[in-house]
């Protein structure tokens, strides 16, 4: 990406970001959200988030890999039961990290 | 210039969490050089946008080479979770000046969100909006520093290490911490697999899909259930 493309980017993102967090604020007491509005956006954190795992651990290099070889879908699972239990970001990185570089250091070509 | 007491109880509200908002933003400033993002360009993107789990997809995406439009449409939608926060907390924020309510909804974060909100249900007499500042400058001031600190040490870190695994792994916990009844639980697992079976999609629009198609199952079987099964 060429470093004008970048900004152009940041300044795209934050400014959806920016009215995101500014237009219920703005229109309070002039428009309330809309009840099913708020009832389907409850369920953005959980789907959005599942979206962006899922391929990256069932995809590594591009393609589809449903196997012990793929050391990130098993790291990622491991990872997936220190997240469940702990809720702890910080932790679940590095127990997940910390799978993957075992798994390449010992069973890794 | 006058600074209310509320303001230092908002600031000794949020402390505790620093513990985890540090790492975090160390974790988005090292993310953001292993993508090959500048220092400078590392604070550009953490003050304008200010959304660390926005910040990681928006590095993620540019490590797989996604189209623009993309990036910024998965960003938003990541984000969309704000437009909640910001009407719950809009009766708190009201006799302001534009200006001001602007910069605080700029700073609102999930941390003091949900810092304010819980210290404001038996603290009817407190200054919300001073509350409100200090909890959400704390945050920001330590997320700007963290994410120089962590875009520093990022360019120390090679990228043999398969640093970038540390993306899912990020979103993973935060997922986890959304699920909590079943509607939500279907969300995730209708968007998780809908993203696999349409990853061949073209512009990756696959990932746009599924989490709209997430949203719906979650929708879908809310409406569905009795009420004592859904989390209120």
């Amino acid at each position: 990406m060429s470093a004008l493309s970048i900004w152009l980017l940041f300044v795209a993102t934050g400014l959806g970001t920016f009215l995101q967090r500014f237009l219920f604020i703005y229109l309070f007491g002039k428009i309330e959200m809309p009840y099913r509005l708020r009832r389907a956006l409850r369920f953005v954190p959980a789907a959005a988030l599942a979206a962006l795992v899922f391929p990256a651990l069932t995809h590594p290099a591009g393609h589809l890999d449903i196997s012990l070889h793929n050391f990130r879908l098993l790291a990622g699972l491991g990872g997936a039961l220190v997240a469940w239990k702990t809720r702890n970001v910080l932790l679940t990185i590095l127990v997940g990290m910390a799978l993957l570089w075992i798994l390449g250091a010992v069973f890794g070509t | 210039m006058h600074i209310d007491k509320d303001f230092y109880a908002g600031v000794r509200g949020v402390v505790p969490i620093l513990i985890g908002v540090i790492p975090f933003a160390m974790i988005s400033g090292v993310a953001a050089v292993s993508v090959g993002l500048t220092l400078f360009e590392t604070i550009g993107i953490s003050v304008i946008v200010f959304a660390g789990a926005s910040q990681l997809v928006v590095y993620q995406l540019m490590s797989a080479g996604s189209p623009w439009i993309i990036m910024v449409l998965t960003a938003w939608v990541i984000n969309l979770r704000f437009t909640m926060y910001s009407a719950t907390l809009a009766p708190y924020l009201q006799k302001l000046p534009l200006g001001q309510k602007a910069l605080l909804a700029y700073m609102l974060s999930d941390q003091a969100f949900g810092t304010s909100m819980s210290y404001f249900i038996g603290n009817e007499k407190v200054s919300h909006r001073w509350y409100y500042f200090g909890a959400a400058l704390t945050i920001w001031v330590a997320w700007q520093i963290s994410a120089v600190i962590g875009a520093l040490l990022g360019a120390l870190v090679p990228a043999s290490w398969g640093f970038d695994f540390a993306f899912p792994l990020s979103f993973m916990a935060l997922m986890f911490g959304a699920l909590y009844d079943r509607p939500t639980v279907a969300a995730a697992l209708v968007g998780g697999s809908v993203a696999v079976l349409a990853r061949g999609l073209p512009y990756n629009t696959g990932l746009v899909l599924a989490i709209f198609l997430g949203i719906a199952a979650g929708y879908f079987l809310e409406s569905r259930l009795p009420r004592k099964e859904i989390a209120q």
